[in-house]
């Protein structure tokens, strides 16, 4: 056998991809967040509908997505595999067994937590990505700004209206001032209008509690996985881990679809 | 004096490897408090013998917490409520009149089970076979003080080698994982001078043979640790992984 193969079909190779993978995720949860936080702005979505496009067009960030399906489908694949393997190395159940004894509940329960983060993907997916990139509610809106004045207003075009490119910007001027035009696909409105569904908001926030379990244990582990267990560097992996990953990241998602449903 | 103890007893009572097994409920009466849990099995036992039933096979040998051997399942816990002890030094004041005490054996596939609470070990014997040991062919020891080693690697040597192979990290993990007992075997050389010549090829091994017996992998729950009686540190979990990547990244193999 090649040894590479060896390696990584070995139990601890496996954990090693396991934990690759997963802090790749995590990388890519501190960007989304980042990104995201733009809908936060008051400016009829023009920062966060602009940021759509970069993102979908940029070439370094469309290979980086193309990574990030993979590393998604990977991790659970390979975990659905790996819960598989360690069932069998327990044929027999015990009658009693008290985890709550020896262990964290959230380190007992990844495959359970890392399955609703999977399905939640789905849903997110659909409802966001697959609309802007394929589906044909999501319409146009040009953002009229004047640029002396520093004043902005949008106006959302027909239905029917579309454009080749994914943004459109012109100047131009009149006898009341300069104006800078800019014409997107208002991906901010589909934001707006979704996050108005109460059982949506409701199963948003509650997949964010999942993810903030399945990080409080994950990130921290995946250090452990690397080998990285080291009383100088413990304390910095655990707060990164707990503070950042289970509390910051997943309360600032869960803001989003409250945000837009009390607006 | 403390007052003597009325127990029920849920014991998993299997004939053979072959056979299914189930549970049988025994009562035990006016059990002392400082007999160990053992000892209360050996009562029940000899009651067992006088009444023409057959005893309870369970494991033991040292009754003094370093043979390793005494592996039960105790309330859902390897050697039952204690931390860092064995079965034969949990004692019966750690229960309640009155409890009802369910009692297993190691449930793991590479651990089958012999006979009601005994189960076969030597999986681990063969991953020591596989490279948890130091070639030493030929001469006289050497002088100790010509192989000076720092005292902290030292004392971090010693305290994986107090792993005693009891199995009960097997036993506590979810995933019937052997990390804890594996990496205690590879630390304990890894940190002398002595286990050096052979490192890479020993976890390389080892990983190997703990794979191809079957134990689950390791999700870092800490329920090894959290249950071992000598109270090996997941630290060598860690420098296991370490080893292992990039022992197979080095090494010529």
């Amino acid at each position: 056998m090649n040894w590479v193969t060896k390696m990584f079909s070995s139990s601890l190779g496996q954990k090693f991809i396991m934990a690759l993978t997963g802090l790749f995720l995590c990388t890519f949860l501190v960007i989304h967040m980042i990104g995201n936080l733009q809908l936060f702005k008051s400016d009829f979505g023009l920062a966060f509908n602009t940021y759509a496009v970069f993102m979908t067009t940029f070439p370094l960030i469309k290979v980086v997505s193309y990574l990030l399906y993979a590393s998604v489908l990977f991790h659970a694949f390979k975990g659905f595999m790996l819960i598989a393997k360690n069932r069998k190395a327990r044929p027999v159940k015990y009658a009693v067994q008290d985890g709550a004894a020896n262990s964290h509940w959230t380190s007992r329960n990844m495959g359970i937590l890392g399955t609703i983060i999977l399905l939640f993907i789905v849903v997110h997916m659909k409802n966001f990505w697959y609309e802007y990139k394929f589906g044909h509610d999501v319409g146009y809106t040009a953002y009229i700004q004047d640029i002396h004045k520093d004043t902005l207003v949008s106006q959302a075009m027909e239905p029917t209206y579309t454009q080749v490119k994914k943004i459109e910007e012109v100047n131009y001027s009149n006898e009341s001032g300069q104006y800078h035009v800019t014409i997107v696909k208002d991906l901010y409105k589909e934001v707006a209008v979704e996050f108005k569904e109460w059982w949506l908001v409701a199963l948003y926030v509650l997949c964010m509690f999942a993810v903030a379990f399945h990080l409080y244990h994950g990130f921290q582990s995946a250090f452990q996985t690397f080998g990285i267990n080291h009383s100088k560097f413990n304390g910095l992996i655990k707060f990164i881990g707990i503070w950042f990953f289970s509390v910051i990241i997943p309360a600032s998602f869960a803001a989003m679809p409250l945000f837009f449903f009390f607006k | 004096m403390e007052k003597n103890l009325n127990l029920s007893l849920k014991v998993w009572r299997q004939k053979n490897a072959k056979d299914k097994g189930q549970f049988e409920t025994y009562k035990v009466n006016d059990i002392s408090t400082d007999m160990s849990f053992l000892e209360m099995f050996d009562v029940l036992n000899e009651r067992l013998i006088v009444d023409g039933k057959e005893p309870i096979a369970f494991d033991h040998d040292c009754r003094e917490g370093i043979c390793g051997m005494c592996s039960m399942f105790i309330n859902g816990r390897p050697h039952g409520p204690k931390q860092g002890v064995t079965t034969c030094q949990l004692h019966m004041r750690s229960f309640n009149d009155g409890d009802t005490i369910v009692v297993e054996p190691w449930r793991a596939s590479p651990f089958p089970v012999i006979k009601d609470l005994v189960v076969d070990r030597s999986a681990f014997d063969r991953i020591i076979s596989a490279g948890g040991f130091i070639s030493i062919n030929t001469g006289n020891a050497q002088d100790a003080n010509s192989l000076p080693i720092p005292k902290d690697d030292a004392d971090e040597s010693f305290a994986a080698a107090s792993c005693i192979g009891c199995g009960a990290c097997v036993a506590a993990c979810k995933n019937a994982s052997a990390m804890l007992f594996v990496s205690a075997k590879v630390s304990q050389l890894a940190l002398l001078p002595q286990g050096q010549p052979e490192r890479k090829q020993r976890v390389m091994e080892m990983v190997a043979q703990m794979d191809s017996e079957g134990f689950g992998s390791c999700t870092n729950t800490g329920a090894c640790s959290a249950e071992c009686p000598k109270e090996i540190s997941l630290t060598h979990i860690a420098r296991m992984n370490r080893d292992y990547i990039s022992a197979e990244l080095s090494s010529t193999k």
